[in-house]
């Protein structure tokens, strides 16, 4: 391939420049010593990083958050293991409509997700706390779980699980022999993608969090004071960074589970089913 | 050679089984003797992977039964059947090396540590991977793939080895070499194996005998030899070789004779092994391999049965040559084979010859 | 019916119940639970659970929502066209100049969007701000003399930021179509005599169809319900009916109407998104 035109090049340069230019601004405010949010710069200073260590209400949204995305992650990997592994494996009948179900929540704005529990909740008279904003995130949670644990199961060659119980090993011990391990990347790359989401979603905890606040509604009351601002900047570029991680983390899983699903599928196995 | 016994291995008693409304197997009916190497041959869609997906109890029949060593298996799951399968695609555990993937089926017997490593070792030096036993499963070669995978079957000590067309995924030179190799292990391990295969030339190279399936039945259960010189319908006739077909007349069948009217051969006394499938008098077909066809290149040689016919064309194999022969009275060209011997010339398209036959090399086909 | 006794359904469905059972009691029974409640009214803290279409009256005749419901679906229409428009360059760039740095590329192209999506929307309120980073830039080079001020508190501003944060949603799909084309294609309409711009609207941009539509819905639909970004940047001008759907729930005490509002924006998103199938259908099928 021959290189791009000019003014190709120029137009990607531009996007860039659009796409990175509000995290670029993230470290350069947090790490400016000034309480105003502008330019011209006054010079480096870490006390905005050292100032949220005191903001109790701070620590204790992410207490909050991190137990959020945490269960909200293990349970919707749970599912999605259970709907995948449904999906990948049998038929049954309506798995097309109920697989579209289970995707629904993709398509959805998050407020209707968040409305229509609202109204459940307030209905069945439950108090709001991180446990209603659970519910909520691992109902959103879970077609990306389904999505990621769907191909890792699907990229199992099944004879493998027949070769286990052809060689004497019965359903438990194949499933935790055979299938856990080979798909525990997607596992994990479910848990990631699904705690990443879930800690950085807004408007249904906002719906369904009560007193209870989560990260995003604390930045969302801090974002009203200009005091605040620089601040809330620092912890937007500490949670880039723990994003990245995290991110580069997934792919790892993520590509070391391609890896393991492609040594079996470069065979033909074009099965002769009757 | 084989220690093929009278004594059945497997019986497959009016077994059949549908997916929808597609009848995979429709009514089979079988035995399979210990220790013979037996092959199930058919096209594809045939409903010979789901009879042997059958015996190995990861399908249900719908109806009959299946009994292998004596041992009624409808209740039996396949973790607890006497079998064991080698898969189309191996199916190498892609987590474990050589040596777990071998030692697989074994662990959980509570066999000792050391037992199952003398094992291990005994089996990869039977299917010649000694020394690969830390290799993991992603660095193994298609060809090392099926050797690690019959190991890992035959560590079990089955009654009954199942091969799922266990040659189809290596190339050609390999796959010829495996053949020998196959059929060499079997003998040494005298263990009843049952082969599924599309492949004609590799069922009549390695199997004891061989069950020829179309549209869910057995066409015909024969031995190679037998099924090649003598089978039963024109389609086995031409899934297995090339036939020339003639369309005849049976006229009269007697204990001793058979009284037919071959078409430009004539009217032909052939002998009742020559219809292998009984038939009533009735128009029937009459069929001959090339090989049993000569060109007849001078005047001095002679044969039972004499045509006249045109070359339509010619494929030159180097040791052999195909002619294919326009013959009054006969449809479709006839293919003959001719050996390339000292001094013989290969004839030209458009050429007239006779070709000769013997009565003794016709059959009567259904 | 045999189905339904088989092992392998019995298997599938007992899989399946969980996560199934889950999402009919939290999404399937809100869901109609909404839209029962959008029959319903309310008077301060009463619920009158008689059914009655008064929401719906109400809806219809007040202009203010008709005004949020148009303005939300032209604001994410815009939006999506914009980021699909953009997006596609860039998807090509990568796909096709990317050379062996496509994964790195895709990396680079996600980057920004690793922090808080709140934080990422607040940021576009610090640049395009009368005192933000672009007019102190602009007029810092002298490119303009007084501030900028049509780009914040209005449309305008939700457009841009949510182009911006909804632009790997567009990359990624129309990048994996164009991955998906077989050179050779390409290849074969160039020995077959079209020039660069004739292949590529007669090959690239049918084949990379599929991606590009898959992209606009995948934008489109959830933009429409968006609340945080016409809230933070929008102004008066910019709020959108999920903002409305929201007062209704809060301040306004008025949970009936707010539902009522979310299943009228649901139907109208949801026929959009089937005749923007429809059509797409259609002219998939003529290029065929």
């Amino acid at each position: 391939m021959r290189g791009a035109p000019r003014t190709f090049t120029i137009f990607v340069g531009l996007y860039l420049v659009f796409l990175y230019a509000p995290v670029l601004l993230l470290p350069i405010f947090a790490f400016n010593d000034s309480a105003i949010i502008a330019f011209p710069l006054r010079g480096f200073t870490l006390d905005w990083f050292i100032g949220l260590a005191s903001e109790t209400t701070l620590i204790v949204s992410v207490q909050n958050s991190l137990l959020v995305a945490i269960v909200a992650a293990v349970l919707s990997t749970c599912l999605g293991v259970l709907a995948s592994r449904a999906s990948a494996r049998f038929d049954y009948p309506g798995k097309k409509p109920i697989m579209s179900f289970l995707m629904l929540p993709l398509v959805l704005p998050e407020i209707i997700v968040g409305v229509s529990l609202l109204i459940v909740l307030v209905q069945l008279g439950v108090s709001l706390n991180v446990w209603t904003v659970i519910l909520g995130h691992v109902l959103i949670c879970m077609p990306f779980s389904i999505a990621i644990l769907l191909s890792a199961f699907n990229n199992m060659d099944r004879n493998l699980e027949e070769a286990s119980l052809d060689l004497g090993a019965n359903r438990r011990e194949t499933f935790f022999k055979i299938i856990l391990p080979l798909v525990m990347p997607g596992i994990i790359s479910s848990l990631l993608i699904s705690f990443t989401i879930s800690l950085d979603e807004f408007i249904i905890a906002f719906f369904l969090t009560g007193t209870d606040t989560t990260l995003p509604v604390y930045i969302w009351s801090q974002l009203r004071f200009p005091s605040k601002l620089p601040g809330v900047m620092a912890l937007g570029f500490i949670m880039l960074i723990l994003s990245l991680i995290l991110l580069t983390a997934g792919e790892y899983f993520r590509k070391k589970s391609a890896r393991l699903a492609s040594t079996e599928t470069t065979l033909n196995k074009d099965a002769d089913h009757g | 050679m084989a220690k093929s016994t009278e004594s059945p291995m497997v019986e497959i008693n009016a077994v059949s089984k549908s997916f929808g409304d597609v009848r995979a197997v429709d009514g089979v009916d079988a035995v399979i003797r210990e220790g013979e190497f037996f092959s199930l041959l058919g096209p594809s869609g045939c409903g010979k992977t789901t009879l042997l997906r059958l015996i190995s109890g990861f399908e249900h029949p719908d109806d009959g039964h299946i009994v292998i060593a004596g041992q009624n298996m409808d209740q039996v799951e396949p973790n607890h059947r006497p079998t064991n399968l080698v898969f189309q695609s191996y199916a190498i555990f892609p987590h474990l090396n050589v040596e777990e993937n071998v030692a697989y089926g074994l662990k959980r017997n509570g066999v000792s540590k050391d037992e199952i490593a003398e094992q291990v070792n005994e089996m990869l030096t039977l299917v010649d991977l000694s020394g690969y036993n830390k290799r993991p499963a992603y660095a193994l070669s298609g060809g090392q793939r099926q050797r690690v995978a019959l190991a890992r079957a035959l560590i079990m000590k089955p009654k009954v080895l199942l091969l799922d067309e266990p040659l189809s995924a290596l190339d050609r030179k390999l796959r010829e070499q495996m053949q020998i190799e196959l059929r060499g292990l079997q003998r040494t391990v005298g263990i009843t194996f049952i082969l599924v295969t599309h492949d004609q030339e590799e069922a009549l190279t390695m199997s004891d005998r061989i069950a020829v399936m179309f549209d869910g039945n057995i066409a015909q259960l024969a031995t190679p030899q037998e099924l090649y010189s003598r089978p039963k319908t024109r389609r086995i006739a031409s899934f297995i070789g090339v036939m020339n077909f003639v369309e005849g007349t049976l006229r009269k069948v007697t204990a001793k004779t058979l009284e037919v009217e071959a078409g430009p051969f004539g009217k032909v006394t052939m002998a009742p092994d020559q219809m292998p499938a009984p038939l009533e008098p009735g128009a029937v077909t009459v069929g001959i391999r090339p090989e049993m066809l000569t060109v007849l290149f001078s005047a001095k040689e002679k044969a039972e049965i004499e045509v006249t016919g045109v070359i339509t064309n010619t494929a030159y194999f180097g040791d052999m040559t195909y002619y294919s022969v326009q013959i009054d009275g006969i449809d479709e060209d006839v293919t003959v084979s001719m050996r390339n011997t000292a001094g013989r010339r290969v004839l030209a398209v458009g050429e007239e010859t006779r070709i000769g036959l013997g009565r003794e090399s016709l059959i009567i086909l259904s | 019916m045999a189905l339904w006794f088989n092992k392998e359904s019995r298997s599938g469905l007992k899989l399946v119940s969980a996560p199934f059972g889950f999402s009919l009691l939290l999404l399937a029974v809100p869901l109609s639970l909404m839209v029962l409640l959008s029959f319903w009214t309310q008077d301060y803290l009463t619920l009158d659970r008689t059914l009655t279409l008064n929401n719906y009256r109400e809806i219809g005749s007040h202009p203010v929502y008709a005004l949020l419901m148009k303005r939300s679906v032209i604001i994410s229409l815009m939006v999506t066209t914009i980021t699909v428009a953009l997006a596609f360059p860039m998807a090509y760039y990568i796909s096709f100049y990317g050379g062996k740095r496509k994964a790195l590329w895709l990396f680079l192209i996600t980057i920004p969007f690793w922090t808080s999506y709140l934080l990422r929307i607040f940021m576009w309120k610090i640049i395009l701000g009368y005192n933000g980073v672009l007019n102190s830039t602009l007029q810092g080079l002298s490119f303009i003399d007084e501030p900028l001020t049509f780009i914040l508190y209005n449309s305008n501003a939700v457009v841009i930021a949510l182009a911006h944060a909804w632009a790997p949603f567009a990359i990624l799909p129309i990048f994996v179509a164009l991955e998906k084309i077989d050179r050779s294609l390409l290849e074969a309409a160039h020995d077959l005599g079209d020039g660069p711009v004739r292949r590529f609207f007669r090959i690239t941009l049918p084949l990379a169809a599929p991606g590009i539509i898959a992209s606009a819905l995948i934008i489109f639909i959830p933009t429409v319900g968006d609340y945080i970004t016409p809230k933070m940047v929008g102004g008066t001008d910019g709020l959108m009916i999920a903002n409305m759907i929201q007062v209704q729930f809060s301040k306004a005490n008025n949970a009936p109407l707010g539902a009522a509002l979310a299943v009228t924006s649901m139907v109208m998103v949801g026929l959009i998104a089937l005749g923007f199938v429809f059509l797409n259908r259609r002219w998939l099928r003529r290029q065929a």
